[in-house]
């Protein structure tokens, strides 16, 4: 924000000009990058798939089908938005709105670099956690304006399962803020300064790694991701509590679950892989030319890429498998950290003196590379598939 | 410069307009023409029965609200982890102590079988 008055007020415009667009210039950069982001991560998905399931996934339209989501997107925009006779008109409207205004809203905190951020709240992490929950009525609104039985039974059982998985969530968070001592989404950035080692993932060595594991499963509910997609369970539920959109109206429900995701991965990378903090300091700036936003992207692409990845590996939960694993396992552990971790924050400030800095993130990059090696072998493995059953 | 809530309150407009837009080019672009089959409710091919204006099971309102009691104290626990360091030992053993009670509820919840689905 500051930032952008800056690079304005070189232009030599009256001030009350300069304000307005320091203020929308932004906005409108974060909206695009919300609005069009979903293209890619759709067209990501469906080659992660198509990968992972040995197919070619989306091939015909552009190089490598890289247009067609994009023709997808232009489909949804041309077709019909059909209001069910019984529904309610008003509510039916307003409920996709709503969750898109939900999932963006949260992105105004991010820091994607020292001085990129759309507004530095104090209050940064308490403002993310309360407008992601605005979803959740959007949700409600939708399944319950629909009225449709699948559509309604979508929507409460989508909101049981966000509202279970927030309450983790947000113990981890309070966590995190104990150790930093702040809210700010900012602080909590500076606090990791010194490179990969100083991560808050890493410090108490195995303690941190444990409340990344639980806030990244209850993230992953709350954007009703697999293994917890039980709202939107075809086999049980059509299409939950979108069975009765259509349309743009329905791509606004597929938007938001996008963003969503981007937005908790980027918080995630915020608040335990230092945000916008290179892995280490020669690699924070090239050529005075800062790289937080690459590196703040780079993690969150990489935990989103992480989602992806489940949702073909791991089959989907039961409801009461589902409500189990938030109450009984991930709300435990997060309560029994937030006095543990406590604790030894006031015994040891700066996390175990060497552990911290010398065994977690070794093992983490090796088991890292492990991943890589092997996702580039699997490449090697299908490509070679390809050419056989070309022959 | 500006307040630090006008971000908030600019990208919000934004938002709205944002997908007022859409919605509305939408429906300018995929011309509404409805007929009684297509608009009625979806239930497998088969005329509705009813309304989905029903009551459902009462484990919903069990998770809602031991929900809202843990949320609350968990927005209780945001401000004492901020000042956390300063307190020291006292409000950590304070905070202990609300914690206690907390897992009491939690466990006394647990084993009447509010969390058996």
């Amino acid at each position: 924000m500051d930032l952008t008055a800056q690079l304005i007020g070189g232009l030599g415009l009256p001030p009350f000009l300069v304000a307005a667009l320091a203020g929308i210039l932004p906005a409108v950069l974060l909206i695009t990058f919300m609005a069009l982001g979903p293209i890619v991560y759709v067209y990501a998905e469906t080659k992660i798939a198509g990968f992972m399931q040995d197919r070619i996934g989306p091939k015909r339209v552009g190089p490598h089908g890289m247009l067609q989501t994009v023709a997808d997107a232009v489909k949804l925009l041309f077709k019909e938005a059909i209001f069910p006779a019984s529904a309610d008109k008003f509510l039916f409207t307003l409920a996709p709105c709503l969750v898109v205004v939900g999932a963006f809203l949260s992105f105004v905190v991010i820091p994607f670099g020292s001085r990129v951020q759309g507004a530095d709240l104090n209050i940064g992490v308490f403002y993310v956690v309360a407008v992601s929950s605005l979803s959740t009525v959007g949700l409600i609104m939708a399944g319950w304006a629909s009225n449709n039985k699948y559509a309604l039974f979508g929507a409460m059982r989508s909101a049981a399962q966000i509202v279970s998985y927030e309450i983790p969530a947000v113990m981890s968070l309070v966590v995190v803020v104990m150790m930093v001592g702040s809210l700010s989404l900012k602080d909590i950035v500076e606090a990791q300064q010194g490179g990969l080692p100083y991560w808050i993932v890493w410090r108490y060595f195995p303690l941190n790694v444990i409340l990344f594991l639980v806030f990244f499963t209850a993230t992953l509910a709350e954007c009703n991701r697999a293994p917890f997609d039980i709202p939107e369970a075809e086999s049980e539920l059509v299409a939950g509590f979108h069975t009765e959109y259509s349309g743009f109206f329905f791509a606004m429900f597929f938007m938001a679950e996008y963003t969503e995701m981007v937005v908790l991965s980027a918080v995630a990378s915020v608040l335990f892989f230092g945000g916008p903090l290179a892995p280490h300091m020669a690699l924070q700036t090239i050529g005075g030319v800062g790289l937080g936003p690459f590196w703040l992207i780079a993690k969150a692409w990489t935990l989103v890429f992480v989602m992806m990845w489940l949702r073909w590996t791991l089959p989907r939960l039961r409801v009461d498998q589902l409500m189990h694993v938030a109450w009984k396992v991930l709300l435990p552990i997060s309560l029994a950290l937030v006095v543990v971790i406590g604790g030894l924050t006031l015994v040891l400030p700066r996390g175990f003196p060497v552990v911290d800095r010398i065994v977690g993130w070794p093992i983490v990059l090796g088991i890292f590379a492990m991943l890589v090696v092997g996702v580039l072998r699997a490449v090697q493995w299908s490509r070679r598939r390809i050419q056989e059953m070309a022959a | 410069m500006l307040p630090s809530y006008v971000p908030v309150l600019i990208l919000a407009l934004v938002a709205i307009g944002f997908s007022a837009f859409t919605l509305g080019l939408s429906q300018l672009l995929g011309k509404p023409r409805p007929n009684p089959a297509k608009n009625s409710v979806y239930e497998c091919g088969v005329p509705p029965i009813g309304t989905a204006r029903e009551r459902f099971p009462i484990k919903f309102y069990m998770i809602c609200m031991i929900f809202i009691l843990l949320d609350v104290d968990a927005a209780f626990l945001y401000p004492w982890a901020l000042v956390f360091r300063d307190l020291g030992v006292f409000g950590f053993l304070e905070m202990g102590a609300f914690m206690l009670l907390l897992g009491g509820g939690f466990t006394y919840a647990w084993k009447v079988g509010a969390f058996d689905w």
